[in-house]
């Protein structure tokens, strides 16, 4: 190499400036007029949701979510109180109905208000849910799917989902038989392991059984294409159905079905930065497995992840909603923009802000959501960036 | 030779592309000229512009987010700046033919190559189909496509990288062009390939009597093809001549580091030279030479004055302020380096 | 290309048999008695539990059960718990209904998509392709039964016509041409109700195809060889941004059950995904699981059929 004593600063005089990633990310996404707007429009619904949450609980709320009224019912919006029928204690904030009342003559702010709430923690906690098993998912078959699992593990991990079915079913004694079974294989496994690995002894016979069978990738790709097959609202309206009516009952069940989108961006991610040198380079180093996906990998695969959770959250609050509709949805007390728009349904004609109103809300912050949801792709995807 | 006319003529260039950072001026006021059956070697590292320059000629600048901004170009006398689109359309690949760089994604996978290649005969030549598949024949035999017969009916995919450059030229040539602008055609191919599409192209052009505009970054191919030489930096020509001249006397200090920079087997490698600095971002060039941060003569005019292209010998310009007075001896002293005329022909 | 077959075919054996187990599942391990469909019914003495239980076998182990289910259901003997009824007869009644919609939906899905689509990718950035984003948009985050309501109020108000069931009530004495006109009308506003979404989905999934091809280096090759714009578009662009929806026609076939539940309900239009709806309602667990069984299946089918597609369009999977 030549040493070159020219004054080195000059070098990087007509040089760009090293922009950081996000700034980058920041840039890209401030020149997206939509997505900014679901940027505010999002900001907005979740102070909403929050001075909600503030709002319509204690005992005695500033704004009554479930005061019913029965003179007071099917007011349009921006309907003052009638004094002389209603008593102080249960008079709207300032006395006014700003978005009408229901035909029970609850304050549909405040139902609005509360739904907003309920609303978004269906949203995050089910999407929470798919996010946390998609990681998981999507990272050992990411990062281990080379590995590969011997028919003794299979036939454990099978006599164990047997069990655990039949306990489910109440039938105790099949499960304990097949837990037998599933510990029988383990303790199997593990005597394989100290004779043929540690013990460096000739396993003989034993071998038979622990031939290698799929690997861990294919493993956890066939089942995210066996739940791929379920027509996914169909199946949560089965289930939610089936289940006693509950508002973690329908988080949950969304947030299981929901898990397969992740899985498979989350191990794609991870087949691409394991063949990355910084990747190699701490592997090489000896650093443990965990590090390397704490510290390197995960952080790295989040963006599309994030992303993908954003528009997640707009299926889970349509999704909610379509439940309502058909009578599944949220059950009271709790109030939610899907249930407030199925219970106007029967009003349309009488009280037509009892449609509209829950309705445009929840198109404009799921629409909010979406948008937010592309334009941050967009601004996080280096391979679009370019044009 | 150098009383033959012109084929092409550049004049004044100028191809700004609008980014969200600002206007990225990829080729601001180049000039070239191309005469009847030669070819010209455009040199120069990635991003200073030689590829924007190339795809302008045929005009297929993508626009947005690329414009071209000013100039002429004017092939065989008109202006192709001024041709309607449709025009336009009439000579691309008829008169004014290209090979790309990524031999591995120029081709259409859906179609098979003869379908590409009798595409083009049929389009300019109005030949039917069965003549077209005709031609395509002759045409594969001639690029050297082993038996032709079997492999027309072949998709891309079913070829090998040099293959598939070797349809791609067969697809530039089907038409017989007068000017054929070749955009690093070697790059992407194995050493030995390069040769053999190299001898590909020359014998080629004998036989055609086209005209080349190749662009390359490898210095060896120019010295092995071209009979002119346009070395560009920073979106402009900063030196220009023929072959011998510019491999004799360099006039440019980059054109120097680029001679310089070349390993040469024998002389280890603590020798090894390599211009200082980066390529300038087009968005932030410096004041003055442009090359001036990164050259070892830099003086206060270099900073302050930006020299333009004089003659420094016969067809030889250069745009520096010490055009042809560079001290080979201070170069050795400054870089540390042997002899800078480790090219030869 | 056979092997390929065969294998494949093997494979989607395979799935099909945890799908078995996994729509089984879903529906028997359900806290509560499945027999128990009308507690409220005082008829419904504690001998009627008994013979219900024994009749359906529900006193029979897991695995049994889950044997006979599927025994009964493929020798078409699986009974509605509701009428006494086969299963299979009954889904196909409404198959038949549920069909109508499906085509035309698709029809109107993939006739509008394809060509808003690629036109908005060709002129990126411009009114019509922001409008068309935006509407996209608009149409994903929509609620669908909340527009539904609002397409309801417009066409009765505006044409003063019916949309709600199969056929207007009482217009059987009708000319037969006003009764075909009638059903057209009954059918076209649900179709096109369950096809904006599609509409959405796919022209956004059409622009983001056609706008990756449109980069590859290909294209400014066959705009070197001095093709026109319409040539380089529709040619060598159209065909490449295809490809990946051949697999989407796989894809498309469940539609025919999952997307149809809300539409079907709110229409009063007596299809599959309704049933399906009425069958929960009522805990009618042989219909709930074999719309489940049969929704997998069909998307089991159509991926299926998107392999051998993609074998005959794209010649580099051609093994």
């Amino acid at each position: 190499m030549i040493n070159n004593d020219n004054d080195t600063t000059d070098l990087h005089l007509g040089m760009a400036e090293e922009v950081s990633r996000f700034t980058e990310a920041w840039r890209i996404f401030n020149k997206n007029r939509l997505a900014l707007w679901g940027l505010v429009i999002f900001t907005v619904f979740f102070l909403v949701a929050v001075s909600g949450l503030v709002l319509t609980v204690g005992d005695n709320p500033v704004l009554d979510p479930a005061k019913v009224r029965l003179s007071e019912k099917l007011l349009p919006p921006v309907s003052p109180v009638d004094t002389e029928m209603v008593k102080p204690e249960d008079r709207p904030f300032a006395g006014i109905y700003l978005l009408g009342t229901d035909d029970l003559g609850r304050d549909v702010l405040a139902r609005m208000m509360q739904g907003a709430w309920v609303s978004l923690t269906v949203g995050f906690v089910a999407v929470g849910i798919a996010v946390l098993i998609g990681i998981i998912m999507g990272g050992l078959a990411g990062y281990y799917g080379n590995v590969r699992i011997n028919f003794m593990q299979l036939l454990a991990m099978a006599a164990f989902f047997t069990s655990m079915v039949f306990l489910i079913s109440g039938q105790k004694e099949m499960a304990i038989n097949f837990m037998t079974a599933s510990a029988l294989f383990v303790s199997f496994s593990i005597v394989y392991y100290f004779v043929s690995v540690k013990g460096s002894g000739d396993p003989g016979a034993m071998r038979f059984f622990f031939f290698d069978t799929v690997s861990v990738d294919s493993l956890i790709m066939r089942f995210v294409d066996i739940m791929l097959c379920f027509p996914s609202f169909f199946l949560i309206l089965t289930v939610v159905a089936i289940l006693p009516a509950s508002i973690y009952n329908i988080m949950i069940v969304i947030g299981l079905t929901g898990w397969m989108g992740t899985t498979r961006f989350v191990r794609a991610e991870f087949l691409s930065l394991r063949e990355q040198d910084f990747v190699s380079a701490a592997r090489a180093m000896g650093i443990r497995d965990m590090s390397i996906i704490f510290r390197h990998m995960i952080p790295n695969a989040i963006a599309p992840v994030l992303v993908s959770a954003t528009i997640g959250i707009a299926g889970a609050i349509l999704t909610e909603a379509g439940l309502s509709f058909l009578g599944f949805g949220v059950p009271p007390p709790h109030a939610t923009w899907g249930n407030i728009l199925s219970d106007g349904k029967r009003f349309l004609f009488d009280a037509p802000w009892l449609t509209y109103i829950p309705g445009l809300s929840i198109l404009v912050v799921v629409l909010a959501f979406n948008l937010f949801g592309e334009g941050l792709r967009d601004a996080l995807n280096p391979r679009l960036r370019k044009r | 030779m150098s009383n033959s006319e012109a084929i092409l003529k550049i004049k004044d260039l100028k191809v700004y592309f609008d980014t969200d950072a600002g206007v990225v001026k990829s080729v601001d006021g180049v000039d070239l000229e191309i005469k009847k059956g030669t070819t010209l070697g455009l040199v120069g590292e990635s991003g200073c512009g030689k590829s924007v320059t190339c795809l302008s000629i045929p005009r297929l600048i993508e626009s947005p987010p690329g414009r071209i901004a000013g100039g002429e170009i004017i092939y065989k006398g008109k202006n192709l700046l001024e041709l309607s689109e449709k025009d336009m359309q009439g000579i691309r690949g008829n008169d004014i033919s290209m090979i790309f760089q990524e031999p591995m994604t120029s081709l259409n996978p859906v179609f098979t190559i003869g379908d590409q290649i009798q595409e083009v005969i049929m389009l300019h030549q109005h030949k039917t189909s069965a003549e077209a598949r005709e031609l395509t024949l002759r045409i594969l035999k001639k690029v050297g496509i082993p038996s032709p017969e079997i492999r027309i009916d072949d998709y891309p995919h079913q070829m090998s990288g040099g293959m598939k450059q070797r349809v791609i030229i067969a697809m530039a040539l089907s038409c017989s062009p007068d000017l054929l602008i070749a955009d690093e055609p070697t790059t992407a191919l194995d050493v030995t390939i390069q040769v053999q599409i190299l001898d590909l192209m020359r014998s080629l052009q004998d036989e055609l009597g086209m005209s080349i505009l190749l662009v390359t970054h490898d210095l060896g191919v120019v010295a092995s093809m071209a009979s002119h030489v346009a070395i560009m930096y920073a979106s402009k020509i900063v030196e220009y001549g023929p072959v011998e001249q510019i491999f004799s006397n360099p006039g440019h200090p980059y054109t120097l580091g680029l001679f310089t920079s070349i390993p040469v087997v024998g002389r280890g490698k603590r020798d090894l030279y390599v211009i200082p600095g980066n390529v300038p971002d087009p968005l932030a060039f410096p004041r003055g030479c442009k090359f001036w941060p990164r050259c070892v003569f830099a003086e206060d005019i270099c900073r302050s004055q930006e020299p333009f292209l004089e003659n420094i010998g016969e067809g030889h310009t250069a745009a520096c302020h010490f055009r042809g007075k560079i001290d080979k001896h201070l170069w050795k002293e400054k870089t540390n380096t042997g002899s800078f005329l480790n090219i030869s022909r | 290309m056979f092997s390929f077959t065969v294998r494949s075919f093997f494979q989607k054996l395979v799935t099909l048999f945890f799908i078995s187990i996994i729509s089984f599942l879903v529906v028997y391990l359900a806290p509560g008695e499945p027999s128990q469909i009308d507690p409220l019914n005082p008829k419904f003495t504690v001998e009627d539990l008994q013979r219900f239980r024994q009749e359906f076998n529900l006193d029979k182990p897991l695995h049994e059960q889950y044997y006979l289910y599927y025994k009964n259901l493929f020798t078409g003997q699986l009974k509605s718990w509701k009428d006494n009824q086969p299963v299979l007869g009954k889904i196909y009644e409404r198959f038949k209904n549920s069909l109508w919609l499906f085509i035309v939906g698709t029809l109107i899905t993939w006739c509008l998509s394809f060509p808003v689509g690629i036109h908005a990718a060709i002129n990126r950035g411009s009114v019509f392709d922001r409008t068309s984003t935006f509407f996209a948009y608009v149409l994903i985050s929509i609620p669908s039964f909340f527009f539904a309501y609002i397409l309801i109020i417009f066409v009765v108000k505006t044409f003063n016509i019916s949309v709600i069931g199969m056929q207007t009530f009482g217009m059987s004495g009708a000319d037969s041409i006003y009764q075909i006109m009638d059903r057209v009308w009954h059918l076209v506003i649900p179709s096109i109700l369950g096809a904006l979404g599609g509409i959405a989905l796919l022209s956004r999934y059409v622009r983001a195809q056609m706008l990756e091809v449109i980069h590859q280096d290909y294209i400014r090759t066959a705009r070197a060889k001095g093709l026109s714009e319409d040539q380089v578009y529709y040619k060598h662009g159209f065909r490449n941004a295809l490809l990946p929806f051949v697999t989407m026609f796989g894809l498309i076939l469940p539609g025919l059950i999952g997307g149809s539940v809300i539409i079907e309900s709110i229409f009063a239009w007596p299809g599959m995904g309704r049933m399906g709806y009425e069958a929960i309602l009522a805990r009618d667990y042989p219909i709930i699981l074999t719309i489940n069984f049969m929704a997998a299946v069909l998307v089991l089918i159509g991926t299926f059929i998107s392999d051998l597609l993609y074998m005959v369009v794209d010649p580099r999977i051609r093994l």
